[in-house]
């Protein structure tokens, strides 16, 4: 029954907090990618090529309705069947980042479609090429409003980095589970990895809605 | 090996797995929905024991993976006495798990309601039960409908992780077929496919239908 064995927390600790590192790792290399990649898919799918918009769009939708975890197991193993071989970190963060690149252009097309129509008329006005209007008129008005889409999704992708364990990169729960059956004892891990989920997801969901406040005070919204 | 030669001789597998996934999707859906109303519900209660009974809830199953959870569920309850056999495992954690955010969806969707409608059930004299069930939850209910249509579609995607505790879904019979042939872009592929048919022609149609059922039957077309 319940034998919480306590000098087996503290035997475990340090090798779960280096994956903790990784998790941490995994999850801000992932989601830098999903930043500018979002970035480009949400303008690709304003841009002024309908076929391009188009395509955007359904691959966007495609990857949006299929599970990340299947996404993963393709990224990792349909390369090597046509000669590239990507280790499992690389393509960890290519099937992570796009994922999640696909929620963020939502997130950006969102803003983007808030910020009112006359600021583009004035840019025009004021003879400001397209690139220009984006880089200093737009997106500046568009990122309070996504700011806590981006947020969520910052929070999401970390709690779907045990995704990656499966293809073997060694985060919290791959690293929970070596130590499940090195000394088959599951109860001490888990719970800490769950634990440290918490301990770390909690916190980040309440400083995002403090920054959140902040950027709209800020900008006197 | 073509696409055609590998789905003549592998569909029955996909197929069944498909069946698997569908079911795991109904029974999770059941779960979450009837998780989701109840902590919802208990989220806006006078009394501060529930609402703190709900707030955890839904504050730990939003905090951390599915992942954990799923395992938690399957590896470390067993060390309580509690036994269940993985099929059950797979969608009560799923289900668990949707219901922390559903209940969210709930929450805001009863707080949507116009206050006019509390005040004017008062004035009828209907008693509370009465009141939320016939003039407060419809009415929410169609506020909320197109949130959860994208929560079934992450609901399905979540499913895909039950493979990991071995139930024999679509994820688990696409790893199983990829394991012994190495045919990875045509399995994973073809899951993929089937994954992204079953959101957009399955569940985005029906919840579509459901949202125009709805507004109809209260009248608010």
């Amino acid at each position: 029954m319940f034998d919480w064995k306590w000098d087996f927390v503290w035997e475990i600790m340090p090798r779960l907090l280096v994956a903790t590192g990784n998790t941490l790792l995994a999850a801000g290399a992932g989601y830098a990618i999903a930043i500018v990649l979002g970035l480009v898919f949400a303008l690709a799918q304003r841009g002024p090529s309908r076929l391009l918009a188009f395509v955007v769009r359904e691959l966007v939708e495609f990857i949006r309705s299929t599970p990340l975890l299947l996404q993963v197991f393709f990224v990792f193993f349909v390369g090597p069947q046509f000669g590239i071989r990507l280790s499992p970190w690389t393509s960890g963060m290519i099937a992570i980042g796009l994922h999640y690149a696909c929620y963020l252009s939502e997130v950006y097309r969102g803003g983007i479609e808030s910020v009112p129509r006359g600021q583009w008329e004035a840019s025009t006005a004021l003879n400001m090429s397209t690139i220009q209007t984006y880089r200093r008129v737009i997106i500046p008005q568009a990122i309070p409003s996504s700011l806590t889409g981006m947020g969520n999704y910052l929070v999401g992708i970390f709690k779907d980095t045990p995704m990656l364990s499966v293809i073997g990169v060694a985060e919290l729960v791959h690293t929970a589970n070596a130590i499940g059956s090195e000394h088959y004892r599951f109860l001490e891990p888990l719970t800490l990895v769950g634990l440290i989920f918490l301990a770390i997801s909690l916190p980040a969901a309440g400083l995002i809605r403090l920054l959140e406040g902040y950027v709209r005070r800020k900008l006197g919204m | 090996m073509t696409i055609v030669e590998f789905l003549s001789t592998y569909w029955p597998r996909l197929l069944t797995g498909t069946g698997v996934t569908i079911v795991q999707f109904f029974l999770a859906a059941f779960l979450g929905v009837a998780i989701s109303l109840v902590m919802g519900l208990l989220k806006l209660s006078p009394n501060r024991m529930l609402r703190g009974f709900a707030i955890s809830y839904i504050e730990f199953f939003r905090g951390t993976s599915l992942l954990v959870q799923l395992f938690w569920i399957f590896y470390v309850l067993p060390l309580f006495g509690v036994s269940i056999d993985k099929f059950t495992a797979g969608y009560v954690a799923v289900g668990m798990n949707i219901g922390g955010y559903g209940a969210e969806l709930v929450r805001g969707g009863i707080l949507s309601v116009r206050k006019g409608q509390w005040e004017a059930a008062l004035a009828i004299n209907l008693s509370p039960a009465k009141r939320m069930w016939r003039i407060i939850l419809p009415q929410a209910l169609v506020n909320m409908l197109p949130a959860w249509g994208n929560l079934m579609i992450e609901l399905l995607k979540a499913t895909a992780l039950v493979a990991l505790i071995s139930v024999p879904d679509l994820m688990f019979e696409a790893r199983q077929i990829n394991g012994s042939t190495f045919l990875s872009a045509q399995v994973f592929g073809t899951a993929l496919v089937i994954y992204y048919l079953l959101a957009r022609f399955m569940i985005t149609p029906f919840m579509r239908w459901l949202e125009r059922f709805m507004a109809r039957k209260l009248g608010m077309v």
